[in-house]
C-alpha cells in the first residue's frame, strides 16, 4: 500500500507519513483505473493511425490504388525538400505564423492593458471581447468573406463612400494582398483569446508589488515593464504555444476565404497537406507533409517550453 | 493617479474605436441575414435594408415545400451539430473527470509522462492521422454517421479537458480531501462526494469548451461526412458559398445561426469561461 508522505510529485510542505484506514484500493491502482479510459481511447485514435500515416510516409501510396503502395523510402521527403513549391508554402506558413501571432500578441496585451486601466465602458468592453472568441470560425471566415466581397462587400461600400477609393477594388485577387486579408480575418478572431488570457493572468498579479514599484517611484510605464509584463510571462507564453500550434496549420479560414488561392498566394502548409491526399490522392506525400507540419509545430513548442523553463528560474 | 480629461477623451476613442472593430463585421452579417436579395446587391450597400425580409430564416428554421434544399440541409445540419457536440460534451466529461483526477491528485508511477503525452497530442495536426482513421471508418462502414464524428471529436476534446480540469482539482485544497480520507472513504467516494461539488465551476467551464470547440470543428466533418445524415453546421455553411451558385443572404443567414447561440451562452456564462481559463491555462 502507498502512503501519502511518498508522493513524488512537490507537495509543500512535506508530510508525515501516516497510515490510512481502510483503503478499498491501492491508491496508484486506483488512480490507473481512473485514468485508463482516457489514455486507452486517446492510443486507440493515436497510436495507431500515427504510426500507419509513418509507414505511408515511406511509400508511393495512392488513395484511387488501395493495396498497391510500394516502398520508396525517404523518397517523399527528398522530393519535398527539392520543390520550390514546398518551400514557397513553408515560408507563407511562416509569414501567416509569425504576423498574425505577433500582431495578436501585441494587441492583445495592448488592449488587456487598456481594460485594465477601468476607463468608462471596461466592463462592457471585457464582456464585448468575448464575441470574436465565441464566432465559430468558419461564420467568421464567411463573414470577412463577404465583407471582402469585390462586387458587392462592406469594405467596399465603406470605403467607397468615405471617398478612399474610386471603384471598387477585388481584395482577394492579388496574391500577397489575400494572405494579408487571410491575416486580419484571423486576427480578429484569435486576439480576444489573448485579451482573455492576459486578464485572467493580471487579476493574479498581487496589488502589493505595484505599490511597492509606486512606492520606490517607478512611472506607470516602469512598472507595466517592470513588474506587469514578468508575471504575465507564463501567460504570455502559454498563448505563444497554443496560437503557434494553431496559426502553423491554419486550415478552415484559408479553405473559405481564398482555397489556397490566388495564384498559390495563401496555400499555406496544411493546405497543401489536404490537397496532396484529397484531391490528388497522394497518400504517401501527404502523410510526409503532415509529417514535417508536425515536426515545426513540436519545434516551436519545445523553443517555447525552454524559454518558459529558463524564465522561470530567473524569476522565482 | 486620475486620468487626466484628455486621456479620458482618448480612452473613449480607443473604445469606441475597439467597439466597432467587434461589432460592425457582426452588425453587417445580421443585416444582411434580413435583407431582400436586391438590396444585398446594391452599390453602395444598403446599410439599413429599406425592407425587412426574414425569408433566409423562414426557410431554414420552420420549412415549407417550397424551402430550397439548401436551407433543410442546413436544417438538418443544425440538428446534427447539437446531437453531436451534446454527446461529445457529456462522454468527454465522463471520461476525462476521473482521468485529472487521478492525474492531478493521485501520486502514480508514471503519472506525469501520461500527462505530458495527453497534451502532446494536442500538437498533431488532424491530417496527420485522418487517413488510417478514414480507411477504418470506411471499412467498417462508419463513413457519414454522427456515431465516427463524436470518436474523432473526442480525440481534441479529451486532452483538453483532461488539461483544464487537471488545473482545476489542482486548486482544491488538499486538507479537505485529507480530511475525507482520515474519515474513511476511499479515492472514488472522495472524488464523487468530496471534490466533484468543489470543482463544480471548473466542470461548468469545461463543458462548455468542449461544446465550443465541437461546434467549431469543420476538418473532421468535412473529410468524413458527406450527406445530411451526418452533416455539422460549419460544413453546412460551408457550401453556400462553394459547391452551388453563391446565395450571399443565406451564407449571412448560417452565419448568424451558428455563431449567434454560442456567443449568447458565451456571455451568459462569460465569469466561469474566465474562472476556468484562470484555474485551468494560467496557473499551469
Amino acid at each position: 500500500m502507498t502512503h501519502a508522505g511518498t508522493t513524488t510529485k512537490p507537495t509543500p510542505p512535506p508530510k508525515p507519513t501516516r497510515s490510512r484506514p481502510r483503503l478499498a484500493l491501492p491508491d496508484s491502482l486506483a488512480g490507473w483505473l481512473l485514468v485508463a479510459p482516457t489514455v486507452l481511447f486517446l492510443a486507440a485514435v493515436f497510436a495507431y493511425p500515427v504510426v500507419s500515416t509513418a509507414l505511408t510516409s515511406l511509400q508511393d501510396a495512392k488513395l484511387t490504388k488501395p493495396g498497391e503502395a510500394t516502398f520508396v523510402g525517404l523518397e517523399n521527403y527528398t522530393d519535398l525538400a527539392s520543390s520550390d513549391a514546398f518551400w514557397q508554402a513553408i515560408w507563407r506558413t511562416v509569414y501567416f505564423t509569425v504576423v498574425s501571432v505577433g500582431l495578436e500578441l501585441i494587441l492583445g496585451i495592448a488592449i488587456a492593458a487598456f481594460i485594465s486601466r477601468r476607463f468608462a465602458g471596461w466592463r462592457f468592453l471585457r464582456l464585448a471581447i468575448f464575441v470574436p472568441w465565441a464566432v465559430p470560425t468558419i461564420a467568421a471566415a464567411t463573414m470577412f468573406r463577404w465583407i471582402y466581397n469585390a462586387d458587392y462587400g462592406a469594405l467596399n461600400g465603406l470605403l467607397f463612400q468615405l471617398g478612399a477609393i474610386d471603384q471598387y477594388v477585388p481584395w482577394l485577387a492579388d496574391p500577397f494582398a489575400a494572405m494579408n486579408f487571410v491575416i486580419v480575418t484571423d486576427i480578429w478572431k484569435s486576439t480576444p483569446f489573448v485579451v482573455l488570457i492576459v486578464l485572467a493572468a493580471v487579476a493574479g498579479i498581487p496589488g502589493e508589488l505595484y505599490e511597492a514599484a509606486r512606492i520606490d517611484g517607478a512611472s506607470r510605464w516602469q512598472s507595466f515593464w517592470r513588474v506587469t509584463l514578468p508575471m504575465l510571462k507564463g501567460g504570455i507564453l502559454l498563448v505563444l504555444v497554443v496560437r503557434t500550434v494553431e496559426a502553423f496549420r491554419v486550415f478552415d479560414i484559408i479553405y473559405i476565404l481564398t482555397g489556397g488561392g490566388p495564384a498559390n498566394g495563401t496555400l499555406v502548409i496544411s493546405y497543401v497537406a489536404y490537397q496532396e491526399t484529397f484531391r490528388f490522392f497522394n497518400l504517401g506525400r501527404g502523410a510526409a507533409l503532415s509529417f514535417i507540419i508536425s515536426l515545426f509545430v513540436l519545434m516551436a513548442a519545445l523553443l517555447y517550453l525552454r524559454l518558459l523553463s529558463t524564465r522561470q528560474g530567473e524569476t522565482r | 493617479m486620475h486620468p487626466s480629461r484628455l486621456e479620458r477623451f482618448l480612452a473613449l476613442l480607443v473604445t469606441v474605436f475597439i467597439l466597432l472593430v467587434i461589432f460592425l463585421p457582426v452588425a453587417w452579417m445580421v443585416i444582411s441575414s434580413v435583407s431582400p436579395r436586391e438590396e444585398l446587391l446594391a452599390t453602395p450597400p444598403h446599410w439599413i435594408p429599406e425592407r425587412l425580409d426574414l425569408s433566409n430564416y423562414t426557410d431554414i428554421l420552420a420549412p415549407s415545400a417550397e424551402s430550397s434544399n439548401m436551407a433543410t440541409t442546413f436544417r438538418a445540419a443544425l440538428i446534427n451539430s447539437i446531437q453531436v457536440a451534446s454527446a461529445v460534451t457529456a462522454i468527454g466529461l465522463l471520461l476525462s473527470i476521473p482521468a485529472a483526477y487521478a492525474l492531478a491528485r493521485i501520486p502514480m508511477r508514471g503519472g506525469r509522462t501520461t500527462m505530458t503525452a495527453i497534451l502532446a497530442t494536442r500538437m498533431l495536426p488532424a491530417i496527420s492521422t485522418v487517413i488510417p482513421l478514414y480507411l477504418v471508418a470506411s471499412s467498417l462502414g462508419l463513413m457519414d454517421t454522427k456515431a465516427v464524428l463524436v470518436v474523432l471529436y473526442l480525440s481534441f476534446v479529451l486532452p483538453f479537458n483532461v488539461w483544464i480540469l487537471s488545473g482545476f482539482f489542482g486548486t482544491i485544497p488538499r486538507e479537505i480531501e485529507e480530511a475525507a480520507h482520515i474519515d474513511g472513504a476511499g479515492r472514488l467516494r472522495i472524488l464523487v462526494s468530496v471534490v466533484l461539488p468543489l470543482a463544480r465551476p471548473g466542470i461548468a467551464a469545461t463543458a462548455i469548451y468542449s461544446f465550443l470547440l465541437a461546434w467549431d470543428e469543420f476538418f473532421f466533418p468535412l473529410i468524413f461526412t458527406s450527406t445530411r445524415d451526418a452533416k455539422m453546421v460549419p460544413v453546412a455553411i460551408s457550401e453556400f458559398t462553394g459547391r452551388h451558385a453563391v446565395d450571399f443572404g443565406a451564407m449571412a443567414t448560417g452565419g448568424v445561426l451558428a455563431a449567434v447561440p454560442v456567443i449568447i451562452v458565451v456571455l451568459v456564462f462569460n465569469k466561469l469561461i474566465v474562472t476556468g481559463l484562470t484555474a485551468g491555462a494560467v496557473k499551469e
